[in-house]
């Protein structure tokens, strides 16, 4: 907590201006601003085609790397220095890792759509490679050898033959490498790997465990204050009057208005807590959110609709040949939260000519832009440092209360950390929006797909919107952008089987009742829901085995080949479904589905197998079963962890979870309201990643989640023979589908 | 202002305190131990677990009077880099966390559990962890490294 203030506050013109130093910052201890000074001699280049803003060869033979994407849990602190070093041929415990920095990493875009690896590892495993192909071309110069006669490896560059070699650290003599990034740059064999592809252990977890770690929670700076912000008590309230004697017997207690912005700033934690529960204020009412048990008719029927035909493939079979079975469904996946498990949290330093936020936002470059914008500070002049916070899946609150921390500080003149509440982030975190699809589809008498048409209600991302709108500056007044943000929600709707004829339709929203935000894996599991579910429904009219019906429509050999691992998981019985015994008090059934993620990423095949309680409804997932192919695995126990993961919490997601409101707010706002999966819900989990070290790696974080609430679906459909188009399955839901109610 | 005595990690502490209702959490996080997670503030999802004589309680459900007393032990008095709990232990090689936010109160509920039941089953350690959340799923890693801490195959 030593360090000076102004240490901090150097934004990346004083960096540049300071010539030949790089400070670089890290964390060590707990609640301390402790900046290590890792020292370079080069100043920081940021531009993200040019080597140096990657990578750095330091003075004592290490490597620092520089990476704009963030690592939330998902294990890139480990991955991204496992493929730099297995590419410039260098131990992996010789590389130093920065990441998220808006001073000193380059803008590699947000961390989101799995693009971790896929494109920000691809970026650094060609500077790596870049950097490789000159250090062996230095080193061919000074030993008077040919560079195909050289090799990379442990830190140096030594003859093929054997002899003396030159390390990292001599060959650069603290120069920059001043090249660009070279997609030519010859990549390394795969089957020489000695670092990619290993299970290496995630350098975070240790700390994690020991109590050691500093959460963007626990970090503090000297003489910062700690707010708490209070929110309408309905969407679009105004703030119509304050009563400041409401908290006067709070000692040090400063309410911060700027217009209908309000917040409690106090010296210690709970007195801005016991404040914040004080405070007395009046906000005009606001009703404007549809009602919840007409949700899906309100998106039906929205003003101001425009309509998109996203895919048509092959032409349609008209008329239909007399023996064809034509079958319509409606699928609806409701508003879902991140739920993140720590309330949203940041620490703002906000001066007259310079602001640095301390935040675990998934967008730090972005964000800057919209931070100097609400500001009015000039962009280089706003910093933005990444520190872990609870898990994210898109965008939750971080982003808000980093908001909300720069307007109070700025406010007091002082660094402010502001804590959101339970029921802050319950209630305000931008939700995953509220999807309708309706499918219809057509199949001979042979079970062959004719025709197959999709169409979606789901809320338009306003073009050109830079950046997610955030709540503190609206309320402040400050300057804002305005419009929606989803994330790409429209893919793979359209099934990968053959069909003659396939439609797929968006009716595009122009409102959606919450903000909303990009929530893992965005729009795909309701997209996949109701495409995976529906071909099961096609498979059944046939009275064709749901596995045999999916392949027989298939061409990608690697998505077969998930499958057919799967049928052997589950060692699965060819028969049509639904099973022979629907009407056992606890029916079992299994249920499979596929998904290549947006045509052209991992590719994932699941089977589910579940017990259905007649009586109560309740659905129990017994096993899970997932094989899963995203190319080329960096790390076998990483990947492992995000499948697992994402199975978890998608089986959450559908049996359990939906935004509940009133025409005001949202009122699910607890644990209790809006519950999460929990120890006793847990099924077996048996996961099978192939590696295919020869193809481009792929996202492993999202894939997974598209495939979950279709293989439940059908598994409760084999099960009981009762079909489920609405997420999420609760007991009430399933015993009403039982009584033959509508689901 | 009331002062308060308190036995945390094996120390007397004095805390001062104008409230008597403030709840440990905000103590012990005052007191720079930060590896007491805030989640909820209701008692619902277990991120501020801290074991009090030995059984895992939540702290943003006690009071720093109640807390008088009582032996509190938090993450960081479990175990250190040089000697981890068999917990601790467990689940760094099981790699069990993911944004590691619920893993603090999981390792305390887990403690809570081993203390009194050395051997649990797989049920046991699922029921003991019951009021412990996890949004990132790390639920399986979670048994496997409690099971490995007691000496039994998960």
């Amino acid at each position: 907590m030593n360090a000076p203030v102004e240490n901090i506050r150097f934004s990346r013109r004083t960096l540049l201006k300071g010539g030949a130093l790089v400070v670089s910052f890290a964390l060590s201890g707990r609640q301390t601003s402790a900046f290590a000074q890792g020292v370079t001699s080069a100043p920081r280049r940021l531009d993200a085609r040019e080597v140096d803003a990657f990578l750095a060869v330091n003075g004592d033979g290490t490597v620092t790397l520089y990476c704009g994407k963030v690592d939330l849990g998902q294990g890139l602190r480990i991955a991204i220095p496992q493929i730099a070093a297995e590419e410039l041929g260098i131990g992996i415990e010789k590389i130093k890792y920065i990441e998220g920095d808006t001073a000193l990493t380059p803008d590699q875009g947000r961390t989101s759509g799995s693009t971790g690896i896929q494109r920000g590892g691809m970026q650094i495993r060609q500077a790596a490679a870049t950097a490789r192909k000159a250090m062996i071309d230095l080193a061919a110069q000074r030993l008077n050898l040919k560079p195909e006669d050289l090799i990379s490896a442990d830190g140096e560059v030594r003859p093929k033959a054997g002899g003396a070699g030159i390390g990292f650290a001599s060959l650069l003599g603290d120069h920059q490498f001043n090249l660009k990034l070279d997609p030519h740059a010859p990549l390394k064999d795969p089957a020489s790997y000695t670092i990619v592809g290993k299970s290496l252990p995630r350098p975070d977890v240790a700390g994690k465990c020991l109590g050691t770690a500093t959460y963007v929670q626990d970090f503090a700076l000297p003489g910062m204050q700690h707010a708490r912000v209070i929110r309408p008590p309905a969407i679009g309230a105004t703030l119509v009057s304050v009563d400041e004697d409401s908290v006067k017997s709070l000692a040090g207690v400063r309410i911060v208005r700027i217009e209908n912005f309000l917040a409690v700033v106090a010296d210690g934690e709970w007195t801005a807590v016991r404040a914040a529960r004080a405070l007395r204020a009046q906000w005009s009412d606001a009703a404007g959110l549809p009602a919840q048990d007409k949700l899906a008719e309100t998106l039906r029927t929205a003003p101001g609709i425009t309509d998109q035909a996203l895919v048509t493939k092959g032409t349609a079979v008209s008329p239909l040949p007399p023996n064809a079975r034509t079958l319509t469904a409606s699928y609806f996946w409701p508003m879902q939260s991140h739920a993140s498990l720590g309330p949203s949290c940041a620490v703002a330093d906000v001066r007259a000519d310079a602001a640095t936020v301390w935040t675990a936002s998934q967008g730090m470059h972005d964000n800057r832009v919209t931070f100097a914008r609400f500001l009015g500070l000039p962009e280089d002049r706003v910093r933005l440092i990444y520190l872990e916070g609870s898990g994210c899946y898109g965008m939750n609150g971080h982003e808000d209360a980093a908001a909300d921390a720069a307007i109070v500080s700025r406010a007091v003149g002082r660094p402010v950390r502001v804590q959101w509440s339970r029921a802050d982030e319950h209630g305000w975190d931008p939700k995953g929006p509220p999807q309708l699809l309706d499918v219809s589809g057509a199949i001979d008498a042979d079970g062959r797909i004719l025709d197959w048409r999709t169409e979606m209600w789901i809320p338009q991302t306003t073009k050109g919107l830079p950046n997610i709108p955030l709540l503190g500056p609206q309320a402040a007044g400050l300057d804002h952008i305005v419009g929606l943000n989803t994330g790409l929600i429209s893919q793979n709707g359209d099934p990968p089987y053959a069909a003659d004829h396939i439609q797929v339709i968006v009716h595009w929203l122009k409102e959606t009742p919450l903000r909303p935000a990009p929530l893992r894996s965005p729009g795909k599991p309701a997209n996949l829901f109701a495409v995976e579910c529906f071909t099961d429904e096609l498979a059944a009219a046939a009275r064709i085995d749901p596995i045999a019906f999916r392949l027989r429509g298939l061409k990608n050999p690697r998505g077969i080949e998930l499958i057919q691992r799967v049928a052997t998981m589950m060692k699965w019985q060819t028969r049509p479904s639904p099973g022979a015994d629907t009407s056992a008090a606890v029916a079992r059934g299994r249920g499979v589905s596929y998904v290549h993620y947006k045509h052209a990423e991992t590719l994932v095949a699941m089977g589910i197998e579940v017990a259905v309680e007649r009586a109560s409804g309740a659905i129990k997932v017994e096993r899970v079963f997932c094989a899963h192919d995203c190319g080329q695995i960096i790390n076998p126990d990483g990947v492992h962890a995000q499948v697992e993961g994402a199975i978890l919490q998608t089986i959450s997601r559908v049996l359990m979870e939906e935004v509940k409101f009133d025409r005001s707010r949202v009122s699910s706002v607890d644990w209790s309201s809006y519950p999460i999966l929990r120890f006793s819900d847990l099924p077996k989990l048996e996961i099978d990643l192939v590696d295919r070290p020869d193809q481009p790696p792929l996202g492993a974080g999202e894939a997974t989640c598209a495939v979950v609430g279709a293989a439940l679906g059908n598994a409760v459909y084999d099960a009981t023979g009762v079909r489920l188009r609405t997420v999420p399955f609760t007991p009430e839901r399933v015993k009403a589908a039982l009584n033959g109610k509508a689901s | 202002m009331p002062s308060y005595n308190l036995t945390i990690n094996g120390s007397a502490r004095s805390v001062e305190s104008s409230d008597a209702d403030k709840p440990l959490l905000y103590v012990l996080r005052g007191l720079g131990l930060t590896a007491t997670k805030f989640g909820c503030g209701l008692g619902q999802c277990g991120a501020c677990t801290v074991l009090a004589d030995g059984a895992a309680v939540q702290s943003c459900q006690i009071t720093v009077a109640d807390a008088q007393g009582k032996k509190i032990t938090t993450l960081e008095g479990l175990g250190s880099a040089a000697k981890p709990h068999p917990i601790q232990a467990a689940f760094i090689e099981n790699q069990v966390p993911q944004c590691g936010y619920c893993t603090s109160g999981m390792i305390m509920s887990a403690a809570g559990l081993l203390s009194k039941n050395p051997k649990p089953s797989e049920d046991d350690v699922r029921s003991a962890l019951e009021i412990n959340l996890c949004r990132c799923g790390s639920h399986v890693r979670v048994v496997r490294a409690v099971m490995a801490a007691s000496g039994q195959r998960g």
